[in-house]
């Protein structure tokens, strides 16, 4: 490929459409630079409906209608909210019939499913309990992972009003809103912040001492003393095979 | 004869030395009386079945298994760990396992909503977003572009993540399991995405699963640009199902989360997405209610996969070959080292096999085991100079409730019969 892009440059001509590419390894010998653009515009359209990409020709041009389908993304910023609308009393109903199974009545959770409500201002807790309220930083990705992937077992089975009106209920679960006739709509989305969007920092794992201070580890007597056991895996007996023990672990991974 | 007589002369050297401490002179001598005065073995006196009769033919197994007398060395899950068996995972038998490659029956699985079952002929590749021209592609039209081979690990962020309060599970392939190294055929992302022409202000993509989870992860367009593939052949045949057949996402020496499955789309945008993925999960909550986002790299870890507590030490004292695995999502492993007695000495393990970058390195370190109590570690160094910390290392830093990115020393406890647990030491 480099070979190629190594030979248009020296033919001079203008990267970008598949027709000036193929064109000019075609005429490689000949000066290909005399070729207009508008030609090659043209001779691009043509090549479309075959291969659409730049410099294999390989695929074909995604339509607008495919695009749709697949792009349902939401951003932070609004960016690929549909227009729609839903109340939290409308929420209510699609959430018990859709969704209380497995997230209880309130977004407190059946067992291990997840919980979706409460557990503000438990994160420097010993057992912190992350929700949409107490951890979640933006209302964007709730909309969009419903949307996407929810309900399990049965996802894309929701409507952008149903997705809105469940969006409203979970604030509302969260205590984030407090009127069961609030509307969220794509108009008023971007307004809505949730409590911990601002405790999230980029990765900065080698600042840590271990990382940065770079030390040549240690090779003789580094310890003093026989090592002592703090901690057994055994005692707690909870892989399986290897005992019949129930205690509830210490971390899952969900 | 050279070979045997310096292994005799080399034994008779540690029965000599056993022989001034006690206890070890008894089991060096056995030995070798055992070796001059053993009993005649039916198993070779005997003419066995396997040598009289005949065996299957060719057309027996058009796609090979393993023998009957491995079939111990499976995967497994921890029913506990996660709600049910569709959004969850299962483990690597690392234990049973040697080289740096993963069987692909064998390679650990983490599903969101289970495994999708995909005709070749029926998947797409969308790219769209901020490019001069949204394409799509066929599997077909996929495997017209230039290939390349790559091996490396993909380790789930999660690996180790149970062990952060303490050891809890025993064995390698629970605490250690979610890991494996495999050949990669397939295109590099560069490629695809300069085929629909990536726009100045494409800064980021999000790649999209098929599944009916539709994972989604944003990736800087740098990584994206520099070493990611589209991969559609693993160990030489195609991805499994559960690992993403046709098309998966390979993302060398990031968290495995990013390597997204069943790959149907690729989005370029200014900014990353913040999707559930990297905001409710793969987020990594520190001890000051902070949480850091964006941990991509799996740092420099390593574990000895035998003796471990799945695999006892069952011979007896003398000779004992350690053996390890050892991988940075820096690049690759410099050196490793075992310490016999929890840390007090440490001595460099050797390594073996292909040191490629962002794959699993193998080690050993052979010694004479004398019968008493141990604690093995490994502490694996890479290219960049970052050494595996202590567990304690990173609590301290971090808290215990991270749940990702554990690389923290693993200790294992021998005692005098050989039997191995999971521990933590002072």
């Amino acid at each position: 490929m480099s070979k190629f892009r190594n030979l248009l440059v020296v033919g001079g001509i203008v990267l970008g459409t598949a027709a000036a590419f193929a064109q000019a390894t075609e005429t490689a010998d000949e000066p290909a630079a005399e070729q207009s653009s508008t030609e090659a515009h043209e001779n691009a359209t043509d090549v479309m409906a075959s291969g659409a990409g730049r410099n294999f020709e390989l695929g074909r041009v995604a339509t607008d209608d495919e695009v749709a389908a697949w792009d349902i993304d939401v951003r932070p910023d609004g960016q690929g909210l549909p227009v729609g609308r839903g109340t939290v009393e409308e929420g209510i109903t699609v959430y018990d019939e859709q969704c209380a199974a497995c997230h209880g009545d309130f977004g407190e959770a059946i067992g291990r499913w997840p919980v979706l409500a409460g557990g503000q201002g438990t994160l420097e807790d010993d057992r912190p309990e992350k929700t949409v309220g107490s951890y979640w930083p933006y209302l964007s990705t709730v909309y969009d992972y419903v949307k996407r992937a929810m309900p399990f077992g049965n996802a894309r089975s929701l409507s952008d009003d149903e997705v809105y009106a469940l969006t409203a209920y979970i604030l509302y679960l969260n205590d984030i809103v407090d009127d069961e006739v609030f509307e969220l709509s794509n108009e008023n989305f971007a307004d809505m912040r949730l409590p911990n969007e601002d405790n999230f920092i980029d990765d900065d794992r080698l600042s840590e001492p271990h990382y940065a201070e770079n030390r040549e580890p240690c090779m003789q007597d580094c310890i003093e003393g026989k090592a002592e056991i703090t901690m057994h895996a055994a005692v707690l007996d909870v892989t399986p095979d290897a005992g019949d023990g129930e205690e509830a672990p210490a971390a899952g991974i969900d | 004869m050279d070979g045997p007589a310096s292994t005799k002369s080399a034994s008779r050297r540690n029965f000599l030395k056993g022989a001034l401490t006690g206890g070890a002179a008894i089991a060096a001598s056995t030995a070798l009386v055992g070796r001059a005065g053993a009993q005649s073995d039916p198993l070779v006196t005997d003419v066995q079945d396997w040598n009289r009769y005949l065996g299957e033919g060719v057309d027996a197994r058009p796609y090979g298994t393993p023998s009957q007398f491995e079939e111990h060395v499976v995967r497994r899950n921890v029913a506990w760990l996660t709600s049910d068996p569709i959004s969850s995972v299962n483990f690597t038998p690392l234990h049973e396992l040697e080289g740096i490659i993963t069987p692909n029956g064998l390679c650990f699985e983490r599903h969101h909503a289970g495994i999708a079952e995909i005709a070749p002929a029926d998947h797409r590749l969308m790219i769209n977003g901020l490019v001069d021209q949204p394409l799509i592609f066929t599997m077909d039209d996929l495997r017209r572009f230039p290939r390349e081979n790559k091996v490396y690990f993909l380790e789930c962020a999660a690996n180790s993540g149970m062990e952060w309060r303490g050891a809890q599970l025993n064995g390698c392939q629970y605490t250690h399991g979610m890991v494996h190294c495999v050949m990669y055929t397939g295109v590099s992302l560069r490629t695809i995405l300069e085929e629909a022409g990536v726009k100045a202000n494409g800064n980021w993509v999000l790649a999209e699963g098929a599944d009916a989870s539709a994972m989604t992860r944003s990736i800087p367009i740098e990584k994206a640009l520099d070493d990611c593939m589209v991969a559609f052949a693993m160990n030489g045949e195609a991805l499994r199902p559960e690992q993403g057949y046709p098309l998966r996402l390979v993302v060398p020496g990031w968290e495995g989360n990013m390597w997204v499955k069943w790959l149907r789309r690729l989005e370029i945008g200014d900014q990353p997405w913040h999707h559930r993925e990297e905001t409710s999960k793969y987020t990594d909550l520190l001890s000051n209610g902070k949480a850091r986002r964006f941990t991509w790299v799996m740092e420099v870890k390593s574990v000895i996969t035998n003796p471990s507590p799945q695999a006892p030490i069952k011979h007896g004292r003398g000779h004992t070959v350690l053996s390890g695995l050892a991988w940075s999502g820096n690049g690759t492993i410099k050196r490793v080292d075992v310490t016999t007695d929890g840390g007090r000495n440490w001595h460099e393990a050797r390594i073996d096999g292909p040191s490629l970058p962002m794959a699993l390195h193998r080690f050993y370190y052979e010694f004479d085991w004398d019968g008493s109590e141990l604690f093995l570690q490994s502490r694996a160094i890479d290219d960049k100079g970052f050494v595996q910390p202590t567990k304690d290392e990173l609590r301290s830093a971090r808290g215990p409730n991270s749940i990702y990115h554990n690389n923290g020393i693993q200790t294992w406890h021998v005692d005098s019969d050989g039997v191995i647990e999971n521990v933590e030491i002072s």
